[in-house]
């Protein structure tokens, strides 16, 4: 479904992505692991267009996005949803308005039709209803991610993005965050491409995983592969081990 | 309830600059609302730094301001006076630029004059005298012209 | 002496590109007013943190210099036995320069740092990515109706800082020193012509807009995190003065 090829990126003359191919399947979750500030962030941008690659090209369903104008890139968006790695939650809206945001922008539903779906989203969420009228400051991180959850999922994307969707939790609120991804994936058969350095974790949720290391995707399959992948530095990075050399 | 508070605070707000503009507009900057009174012209040789807005008097009391001012037959200065209602001009009527005050303010003096005819809407006054420019009177006397 | 020469043309480069990115900007977002959705509820919600929010210090700031401009007008036109001209001096002080430059500042300093801060925060929090994966353009849903409100509070609380003053004016020379509060307001309403009021009233556009796109702007492409903000912010005021007063120069000469 994307397809991203040869794909390049400097930031002030240090080359972040140095020819990434990755393919990320229909309906399926991928994830990206690897160090952090490694650019897997700078990765998941440029699929949405807000990142121009200097070469290379991201296509959507055969098209590259790279290449998109101002009006073609916003009707690809209403195709995806990002979840950001704080959430992103708008500071100025409480709950309610930053889940009913997209319905509010993009659809005219009634507003009764927009609060019962804003609040099927929250109970789905684990979230009380009260909860709604609560602003982003007043939140755990926890609730954060599950509120950015809620509104990605009200927009029905056929594509969801993740940014480090668990980075700063506690242990139990990392598996329900994991859990509730999961769900929803079974629930609508979303395509999902998730970046995260958060292991053993995330291979739970994953049906694909690709290690990005020094600008490239060095190692690429399912969970069960990676784990015994023969890279010793795809090793070393699953277990955690003490890394003085690269840093 | 909140939304309410929002639309009052800034409506209220929007209210009060627009009338303290207003003040400033009307009150002190002679904005002409209603547009009352009548146009009459007056050309000049010379009204040395009068500005739009200036008053028009008569035996010192204001019967008008100046509403613009326009260069003529490409060496004259014309004013265009407006005139509040009521006040009647004669066609002799002579206007002259005057200095009030310390401070220097110009502004234009008329003699109502004597004829029996009487300047219509937009008709012109015909004698004028030019402000007096006292570099040009000692400049005279000392080239010795006087 | 050759890379001092380099590194000036270099800053004054850098300089010009900045000047051109803003102007580009400031077109954007106004360019942004007339494509659809229009959000009058947003600039609703941006006139009440400029302006409603501005008009408490304004008050104070414009009734003090009114004050001041009452007593040093007072004591100087008594050495030429003109106090009755106080009315016109504090009245021309206020509309021609004090009104508009002291207004623009005091907003600069209250509302332009807010502005920036919010914007910053919004950047590096992701919240403007976050728009843009939505297909809601940031700078049309946060940049545009700050600009706009921006053109709209700052003239209307220069008035209100000038009518405030007069009256402090009025207070200081006619309630406390004597003067005839006759002679103070025909004196003001002899010596104000249009071209005070108009010259006023376009200068604090001006400086509406310089004030609003210097604090959207950099709020808009803050950098490197919370430092980032706390400089963007830092810069907004410092910037915004100096272009306050730059402009005032210019508009000035202008209109004399």
């Amino acid at each position: 479904m994307i397809k991203i090829i040869d794909l390049v990126k400097s930031f002030n003359g240090q080359r972040v992505l140095d020819g990434i191919n990755l393919e990320v399947p229909r309906g399926q979750i991928t994830v990206v692991i690897g160090k952090s500030g490694v650019g897997k962030s700078v990765l998941l941008k440029h699929l949405v267009g807000l990142l121009k690659p200097d070469s290379g090209q991201v296509l959507v369903d055969g098209q590259d996005i790279t290449r998109f104008s101002g009006r073609q890139l916003q009707e690809l968006r209403k195709r995806f949803a990002v979840l950001f790695q704080g959430g992103a939650l708008f500071d100025s809206l409480n709950v309610f308005g930053n889940i009913a945001f997209p319905l509010r922008e993009k659809t005219r539903l009634s507003e009764a039709e927009i609060r019962r779906r804003v609040f099927e989203r929250l109970d789905q969420m684990h979230l009380t209803p009260d909860v709604a009228l609560k602003y982003p400051a007043e939140l755990s991180g926890g609730m954060k991610k599950r509120v950015a959850l809620a509104r990605a999922m009200i927009q029905e994307p056929e594509i969801i993005l993740y940014d480090e969707p668990v980075t700063g939790l506690d242990p139990p609120m990392t598996n329900t965050v994991f859990h509730l991804i999961s769900k929803t994936h079974q629930d609508s058969g979303y395509t999902a491409m998730m970046v995260s350095h958060d292991i053993p974790e995330v291979f739970q949720v994953s049906d694909q995983v690709a290690m990005l290391h020094r600008g490239k995707i060095i190692a690429q399959g399912a969970p069960a592969e990676i784990q015994r992948h023969p890279d010793p530095v795809v090793q070393s990075f699953i277990r955690g081990e003490v890394d003085f050399l690269e840093d | 309830m909140k939304r309410a508070s929002l639309e009052l605070g800034v409506g209220i707000f929007v209210l009060v600059g627009l009338a303290c503009l207003a003040y400033l507009a009307v009150h002190l900057g002679k904005m002409e609302v209603l547009g009352g009174g009548y146009r009459v012209v007056a050309d000049f040789d010379n009204i040395s730094g009068l500005k739009p807005g200036a008053s028009v008097e008569v035996a010192g009391v204001e019967v008008g301001r100046v509403e613009s001012i326009q260069i003529a037959d490409s060496d004259r200065a014309r004013l265009v006076l407006r005139m509040n209602p009521g006040v009647q001009l004669k066609d002799d009527a002579i206007a002259s630029i005057r200095t009030k005050g310390i401070i220097g303010d110009k502004f234009v003096k008329l003699s109502p004059g004597s004829s029996e005819k009487t300047i219509p809407e937009g008709g012109r006054i015909r004698d004028t005298e030019s402000a007096v420019e006292w570099e040009e009177l000692i400049s005279k006397y000392i080239h010795g012209k006087v | 002496m050759a890379t001092f020469i380099h590194a000036l043309g270099g800053r004054f480069l850098a300089v010009v590109q900045e000047a051109g990115a803003m102007m580009l900007f400031l077109l954007e977002g106004l360019a942004l007013t007339f494509v659809p959705p229009y959000r009058p509820r947003r600039v609703l919600q941006e006139l009440e943190l400029i302006g409603v929010k501005s008009t408490l210090i304004i008050l104070l700031t414009g009734a003090f210099t009114g004050m001041v401009l009452g007593l040093q007008g007072y004591y100087t036109l008594r050495k030429y036995g003109s106090e009755s001209a106080l009315g016109s001096a504090v009245a021309l002080s206020l509309i021609r320069e004090m009104g508009p430059v002291l207004t623009a500042i005091m907003v600069s300093a209250r509302a332009g740092s807010a502005v920036t801060a919010e914007i910053g925060i919004m950047r590096i929090t992701e919240q403007l990515d976050a728009l843009d994966t939505m297909a809601v353009n940031p700078m049309q849903y946060v940049v545009m109706p700050k600009l706009i409100a921006g053109v709209i509070a700052v003239p209307l609380l220069t008035a209100i800082f000038d009518v405030v003053g007069i009256l402090g004016g009025y207070l200081i020379g006619v309630v406390l020193l004597g003067v005839s509060s006759g002679a103070y307001f025909s004196g003001m309403v002899q010596s104000v012509v249009p071209l005070d009021i108009n010259g006023g009233i376009v200068k604090s556009l001006v400086f509406g807009i310089t004030i609003l796109l210097v604090a959207c702007y950099k709020g808009y492409y803050t950098e490197h995190g919370a430092e980032g903000v706390s400089r963007a912010t830092n810069q907004t005021v410092v910037l915004s003065a100096i272009l306050i007063l730059a402009w005032d120069y210019v508009l000035t000469s202008f209109f004399m």
